[in-house]
């Protein structure tokens, strides 16, 4: 069973909250509004995919757990 | 707790003046109901944390607000169907199409175009007489060259949409009949380039766009003529007018003007901290419960209208620090400005860096920059949502 890991760079995170809105039980915000996953590995999830791909940063990072390939977010 | 059952009376500022005071008018409630000049009765949001928690929660549905019946004369009629009155998973699907031409990355590489077209712009001001008028010599062509670059309009077409665009974003005193006609007709003009673009397509958004809609059938027919208005609106006239007000608010603090001279790494901070003091326009966008929804003390029942005032939101004393006064060496990451969640502006990014490449071409090229008017004359375009300056002359002091 294909597991993805999740990540979001802070330092790219600019706190447009997208991934959120999108996705409420998969990202939390800290105090400073920066996003991190609420669970680094997770089963494939097609919110996940959709706030990745709409992160205005681009600081979320989504690849196969199992092959350590981007997961393809088209 | 009860509803309250009498509504505050609430009129947006007019342009140039000082709004209603939201903490004595609120009786410092973050979430209160409030009757509009159209009639409207709505719940009003204030409160930075109570605005941040309302827009990205999606039970505050931007599709109901711009629904039929529902929506607005204007903006609100143009924006059914666009990235700006959907939801997820519609939402999604749309701005999916066009996320990636405006993210931090991308819109980077346009900063060399950006910064060019602002060299240009001043390259003709200061080779003719002064005073310049800053709207039609700068602000407003800058945000709409870039915007027309990406989509592919044709720059020859630029006067005719200004005016539908001024119409589309009216207020309550404007006529609605005019606003429709506009919509109409902004909609016919995408139409017919879009037709243009189908039969021979180039590098640009909309021809992206096409193909998105012709080969992967991945928006519809509507849905491409509702994107395209709707980056084409809010590319230009919001850009425009923060280039505006924000350089009114700037130069009534001089120091700072010298301070941002003398180090221009200080600009992109300025930026932010102008993008947080400025209020461009009356009320946001609304939107409508989709269910019972509690926020700060209340419970907003189904169906409400309900309007996020994140100029307002950006001076909560419980964030910034003397919220009222310009700093513009504070940290004023956080603002909403831009807003958040779903519908966090699509060219924020974009909006940056045109406000930052601005700033210093402006700043670093004209120096003595000053009104050539006194701030009492300057006149607002009457009947915008947004506060658009007809004119802002100006004067600098020559090498």
């Amino acid at each position: 069973m294909t597991r993805w890991r999740v990540s979001v760079d802070k330092k790219l995170c600019i706190g447009s909250a997208m991934c959120v809105a999108i996705a409420p039980d998969r990202f939390v915000l800290d105090e400073q509004q920066r996003s991190g996953p609420a669970e680094a590995e997770i089963d494939p999830d097609e919110l996940v995919r959709d706030a990745a791909a709409s992160c205005p940063s681009e600081a979320i990072s989504l690849v196969d757990a199992g092959t350590g390939r981007p997961v393809d977010l088209d | 707790m009860t509803i309250d059952s009498s509504p505050v009376k609430f009129t947006p500022a007019r342009p140039g003046q000082r709004g209603p005071d939201i903490r004595t008018i609120s009786g410092g409630r973050p979430v209160f109901r409030a009757e509009l000049p159209d009639g409207r009765i709505v719940w009003l949001v204030s409160g930075y944390q109570t605005v941040r928690q309302m827009v990205i929660d999606q039970r505050f549905s931007r599709a109901l607000a711009v629904a039929p019946g529902r929506a607005q004369p204007g903006f609100e009629v143009s924006a059914a169907g666009s990235i700006s009155g959907t939801d997820p998973p519609e939402h999604t699907r749309l701005r999916k199409l066009v996320a990636s031409a405006f993210t931090v990355r991308r819109v980077e590489t346009l900063r060399p175009r950006v910064a060019s077209i602002v060299n240009q712009l001043i390259d003709a001001m200061t080779g003719r007489p002064q005073p310049a008028d800053l709207v039609a010599s700068f602000s407003l062509p800058l945000p709409t060259q870039v915007i027309c670059e990406m989509l592919g309009v044709p720059a020859a077409d630029t006067s005719q949409f200004h005016a539908w665009s001024d119409t589309i974003i009216g207020d309550w005193q404007r006529d609605a009949a005019e606003i429709m006609t506009a919509v109409a007709e902004l909609y016919g003009y995408f139409g017919t380039l879009i037709e243009i673009k189908r039969a021979q397509p180039v590098d640009d958004l909309i021809s992206a766009l096409i193909a998105a809609r012709d080969h992967t059938d991945r928006l519809s027919e509507h849905e491409l003529t509702a994107m395209c208005c709707a980056l084409l609106i809010a590319g230009h006239e919001t850009t425009a007018n923060h280039i505006n007000l924000s350089l009114l608010l700037l130069l009534d603090h001089p120091g700072q003007v010298a301070a941002l001279r003398a180090d221009p790494e200080l600009i992109p901070g300025a930026v932010e901290e102008l993008l947080r003091c400025t209020r461009l326009g009356g009320l946001p966008p609304a939107r409508v419960t989709a269910e019972d929804v509690r926020l700060g003390d209340v419970t907003i029942p189904a169906g409400e209208l309900v309007i996020p005032l994140y100029s307002t939101a950006n001076r909560d004393r419980s964030v910034f620090i003397d919220p009222d006064r310009l700093d513009i060496t504070r940290d004023a990451a956080g603002h909403l400005a831009f807003g958040a969640g779903v519908h966090h502006c699509l060219g924020a990014q974009l909006a940056r860096v045109e406000l930052q490449e601005a700033f210093r071409g402006l700043i670093g090229r004209l120096p003595g920059l000053r009104l050539a008017v006194p701030a009492s004359d300057l006149e607002f375009k009457p009947g915008m949502a947004i506060h658009s300056l007809r004119e802002l002359p100006v004067r600098w002091d020559e090498p």
